[in-house]
């Protein structure tokens, strides 16, 4: 017995030993992790952001040196806090907040102590950087920008979060990255790569060499520059024409989806979005109940109005239940129902071209009314219906490259199914769809996208706003060809409607000379909720082209809310953008001064003073023209205001899918 | 007609093992006191060329071991230990103090540690001693005589004050208990430690308590007629005694540097700046070096020098770090093997000086193997001894070259025995 005393202790405890060492070093990974940050710091050299131009070369971004400072915990040692705070102009509690949030992320790894100091105020501290041991600072870019319009297009550059930090781990704090727009978008092509040192340490911290002779040490890769599709003088000339109004413009080259101009009004300088002034302009901005944040040439859903006769006219001549010479008489409407009617200006019979021209309701009525009676089940026609619309990249996101987006709405037999739950549901019950009201919502860069389609004569391209990159082929998907479901045959006599718009029609008086200009007018009916109650606003006011007819170079759609009708504000712009694009200069100067001075915004200080405005003409404002269903999300609210219930909205919109 | 050379009987399989473990001892000695510039490697002004000076030096001696005549250990192993007592207790008047300890000779550019030595000298006395036929272990007298040998340097140790090397020492009961000495001299130094352990967490009254009813529980259990309930008695007495004593020596005896050594490998919420450094530092070099191990001379931590005194104790740190787990299980096997090579080739010897001389052997490297490496993975105090073979320093090179080879070579002489 006592002879296997000693072997089984051996034995025994140097199986305990392997068991312990098998635990530290296979199983436990803080070790490994705790090795790492003793031993090897790593430093990080920042490239310069890719610059970003116009498609004309025109430089609208560049960049600024910023001076972050750092600190890192772990080495403050002897600080001389008093000091430290006088020269940095802080309090102490600013001190001991952002040294404990530096110590939750990380004792050893830097965190900014104080974010983008001037030049005046890195000096002084450079001076006396020697005497705070654990503080130091990091050189990084801002951007700077070399226009004040298209903040909407370009985002910003912000720090990263720690939600960022968590989920990629190439970001570290402190580290900028692209927010919202093109910045966003083509984050990981501006922004370029930066580069990696790693040191060897020894236990007083102090480097004693590059770690495994730099074998992992990476050099930064620069930036790349953009090109973006905007024309910045188209761009600003749009942004100053919407001036104290609300609403957008998108312009697009049909014969490539370069888009030429995004413009939401209200807009805003993007210099301010830039440094240490940044959150709390946007705060200011997030708070304005104009929304100057709120993209509304691609988040923005309306309804599309007269516009969308285009789309009503097109189906029914590809499904034939009409030809051009198809006539319909109007009375002053379209009644299709007991009590109810369409209200329509026009009068007479309409075919084709006279029914696109005077904007006639009657006449499209009844032609959407044929295209859905198609079918003895409505639910297969309008099925059929929703996918031509669809085919023009309505209704669903387009696919362009910016970070943010709405579907719009093309209802299908899904959606009527859903409000009307028992059937019962037939054309008539539909009927608003014809003239782009009732259930479609497009976003304005959808109706853009639609009448590129029609200049194109049946076929568009993904509109995108990145015209080219340095060495890097654009995305396959924005020079392929969508064509849509009408054949280019019925286009002709549509596109002859359109242009009559101008020659004889709702437009006449915009016609510009040498020009031959396709559009069309909209005035759209729309609603709100005020204290719960529907109210009806002021008409939106819209309108979409394209120019010149016989070789498209530009599509564009307007839309000026509560803008009254389309040839009072949304036409003339659509109109001096045309010719600004095409002729580089203005004829008409006395329109153009008329547009860039005046502003709708008595009307929208209504919106703040419900019941001096709405409330007291109740009886007005009742629904006038059809038993419309609500839709669900307007039915969803019931005290809010129509501005909160915007913001609400809003946040909600915000996300692509 | 055996050959009686002692190059045929030799065991040879320690030898390769000793040579393997001496080499990459050095190699990591190499690694962990790597300076920025390359020099040649018997630099003597490094500490990896001193340990190289060492290694070839410790060749000659293993041959003059090798070829005395086996009967010397024997016959002068008396005056050895007086030798190695006097040397011990000259340390009060020449000797050196680093850390504390004063436990250095200081000869030149070397330092010697007699400590070392006398591990051998009392082996070989211990040997001697229980190797008499007249020596009953089973009585009293000679069991008193067979502790005094292990507890006088382990007095005179204890004094320098080095606790490490006093515990080598108190090891060597093992050797006692194989040869015969009662096992409760081992029960009752590992309840003591138990005890004392237990009493730092646990509030004594439920120790006492717990040891009551254990005690109550083997007294009815006991069915032997010579169950004496007057010793039951005064082991309670005894055990309650030195529970509440462990309060006492905890506040009043341990030095606050003792007290640091069981408050880190217990207590979770230690400074790892201070007191808790060196363990961190160990646990986090070891535990980097995953399965394969960072590579040799790939250690950052080792680069970066977190461990202190890395060569020394702390050397298989380096092993754990660039080696891996791999590295570390082939080293521990190593030891391993070798400890019980030893002890078997001890149970076949022929002489009973020999069996006990390889006894000590087994049971000094063992321990010296099982203090320094547990200590660095927070398994036990840290208590500094150095790792046999690899920790860099001659003295302890030496003795252990002279203490292993002494039994190598009584070992190989046993063909001339009978």
């Amino acid at each position: 017995m006592r002879k296997l005393i000693l072997p089984s202790i051996v034995i025994i405890s140097s199986i305990i030993i392997l068991i312990k060492l098998f635990y530290l070093q296979i199983i436990d990974d803080k070790l490994k992790i705790k090795a790492d940050n003793n031993a090897i710091k790593i430093e990080y050299d920042f490239p310069e952001r890719g610059y970003i131009y116009d498609r004309n070369g025109k430089l609208l971004v560049s960049n600024q040196p910023s001076y972050d400072i750092m600190v890192v915990p772990k080495e403050i040692k002897n600080l001389d806090t008093l000091q430290l705070c006088n020269l940095l102009n802080i309090d102490k509690e600013y001190f001991v907040t952002k040294v404990e949030k530096a110590k939750v992320y990380s004792p050893i790894l830097p965190s900014v102590f104080m974010a983008q100091l001037t030049k005046l105020e890195f000096a002084a501290f450079q001076e006396k950087i020697r005497k705070f041991k654990g503080f130091y600072i990091q050189k990084r870019f801002l951007r700077n920008y070399h226009t004040k319009h298209g903040a909407n297009i370009f985002g910003f550059i912000t720090q990263v979060n720690d939600a960022i930090i968590k989920k990629n781990t190439y970001y570290k704090s402190g580290d900028l990255i692209g927010k919202q727009g093109v910045e966003q978008e083509y984050e990981d092509i501006l922004r370029g790569v930066k580069g990696v040192k790693y040191y060897q340490k020894d236990r007083f911290n102090k480097i004693i060499g590059s770690y495994k002779n730099g074998k992992y040490d990476t050099i930064p890769k620069q930036g790349k520059d953009i090109y973006l599709s905007i024309d910045i003088d188209l761009q600003q000339y749009g942004e100053e024409l919407m001036v104290n109004k609300r609403g957008s413009i998108v312009a697009i080259d049909p014969s490539t989806g370069e888009i030429l101009a995004l413009v939401t009004a209200p807009s805003f300088d993007p210099s301010l979005l830039i440094g240490k002034e940044r959150s709390k302009n946007y705060t200011t901005l997030y708070n304005d109940v104009a929304q100057p944040l709120y993209d509304r040439a691609l988040q923005g859903e309306y309804p599309p109005g007269s516009p969308f006769k285009i789309i009503t006219g097109l189906i029914a001549l590809q499904e034939e239940v009409i030809d051009e010479e198809t006539g319909f008489l109007c009375r002053h409407g379209f009644s299709y129902g007991r009590g109810a009617f369409m209200k329509c200006h026009d009068s007479g019979i309409s075919k084709l071209n006279n029914g696109i021209y005077n904007s006639c309701n009657t006449y499209f009525a009844n032609v959407f009314k044929k295209s859905i009676d198609k079918y003895q089940n409505p639910s297969a026609s309008i099925d059929i219906w929703a996918k031509h619309v669809k085919s023009f990249g309505l209704g669903d996101y387009l696919g362009y490259d910016l970070p943010i987006g709405r579907k719009g709405l093309i209802p299908t037999s899904k959606l009527y199914q859903k409000y009307y739950p028992n059937g019962g549901w037939r054309s008539n019950t539909i009927i608003s769809n014809a003239i782009g009201q009732g259930e479609v919502a497009l976003t304005p860069i959808q109706m853009a996208n639609m009448m590129a389609t029609v200049a194109n004569q049946g076929h568009y391209y993904t509109p995108h706003i990145v015209k080219k990159i340095k060495e890097i082929k654009i995305d396959k998907k924005f020079t392929t060809k969508h064509q849509s479901s009408i054949d280019k045959t019925h286009f002709a006599p549509v596109i002859i409607g359109l242009n009559d718009v101008y020659n004889r029609g709702t437009a006449s008086e915009l016609k510009v000379e040498g020009l031959n200009i396709c559009g069309k007018t909209g005035t759209i009916e729309n609603f709100t909720k005020i204290d719960g109650k529907r109210v009806q606003l002021k008409d939106h006011s819209s309108f979409v082209a394209f120019a010149p007819m016989e070789n498209p170079k530009i599509a564009i759609a307007v839309i000026v809310e509560n803008g009254y009708w389309g040839n009072r504000w949304a036409g003339p712009i659509s109109s001096l953008m045309i010719e600004k694009y095409l002729n580089k200069k203005i004829t008409r100067t006395d329109l153009e001064r008329n547009m860039l001075e005046r502003g709708l915004q008595s009307e929208y200080d209504k919106l703040l003073n419900p019941d001096l405005y709405f409330f007291k003409k109740k009886e007005k404002t009742k629904e006038p023209e059809k038993e419309k269903e609500e839709t669900p999300a307007e039915e969803n609210n019931t005290t809010q205001k129509p501005i909160a219930l915007l913001i609400q909205n809003r946040l909600f919109l915000q996300r692509k899918a | 007609m055996k050959n009686q050379s002692v190059k045929s009987n030799v065991d040879w399989i320690s030898i390769l093992i000793y040579a393997l473990l001496v080499c990459m001892g050095w190699m990591n000695i190499y690694s962990a006191s790597l300076p920025l510039e390359q020099t040649s490697l018997l630099d003597l002004n490094e500490i990896y060329g001193k340990q190289l000076l060492f290694i070839l030096l410790s060749i000659p001696l293993i041959l003059i071991v090798l070829n005395l005549n086996a009967k010397i250990f024997e016959k002068f192993s008396s005056l050895f230990y007086i030798v190695g007592i006097v040397l011990l207790m000259g340390l009060f008047v020449f000797g050196s103090t680093i850390k504390g300890q004063t436990n250095w000779y200081k000869i030149g550019g070397f330092t010697f540690q007699p400590s070392e030595v006398v591990k051998i000298s009392c082996s070989l006395l211990l040997a001697k001693f229980l190797s008499d036929t007249q020596v009953l272990i089973n009585k009293q007298k000679f069991q008193y005589i067979g502790l005094s040998i292990i507890f006088v340097p382990v007095f005179f140790i204890l004094m320098q004050p080095d606790a490490g090397s006093a515990m080598i020492f108190l090891s060597l009961i093992f050797v006692l208990n194989r040869e015969g000495l009662p096992s409760w001299y081992l029960w009752t130094g590992f309840v003591a430690i138990v005890l004392f352990l237990s009493a730092l967490f646990v509030k004594p009254v439920f120790i006492i308590l717990f040891a009551l009813i254990f005690l109550i529980v083997h007294f009815i259990l006991n069915t032997k007629i010579t169950r004496n309930p007057i010793i039951y008695g005064l082991l309670f007495i005894a055990i309650s005694g030195f529970t509440y004593s462990v309060d006492f020596i905890w506040e009043n005896i341990l030095e606050p540097h003792q007290k640091d050594r069981i408050n880190v490998l217990f207590n979770e919420n230690v400074d790892m700046k201070n007191e808790g450094y060196n363990l961190n530092q160990s646990m986090i070099t070891i535990g980097s070096g995953g399965m394969y191990g960072k590579g040799y001379l790939q250690g950052t931590q080792t680069k970066g020098n977190f461990v202190p005194e890395q060569h020394t104790d702390y050397i298989f740190t380096t092993v754990g770090e660039e080696w891996g787990f791999i590295g570390s299980a082939i080293v521990i096997l190593l030891f391993v093997t070798l400890i019980l090579r030893i002890l078997h080739l001890a149970e076949n010897q022929k002489t009973k000086f020999s069996r006990v001389y390889g006894y000590c052997t087994a049971t000094i490297i063992f321990t010296h193997f099982f203090v320094n490496i547990t200590m660095l993975i927070k398994l036990f105090p840290t208590i500094g001894v150095p790792l046999p073979f690899f920790s860099y320093g001659g003295s302890s090179l030496w003795s252990f070259t002279l203490l292993l080879f002494i039994f190598l070579k009584l070992d190989a002489n046993k063909v001339n025995e009978w």
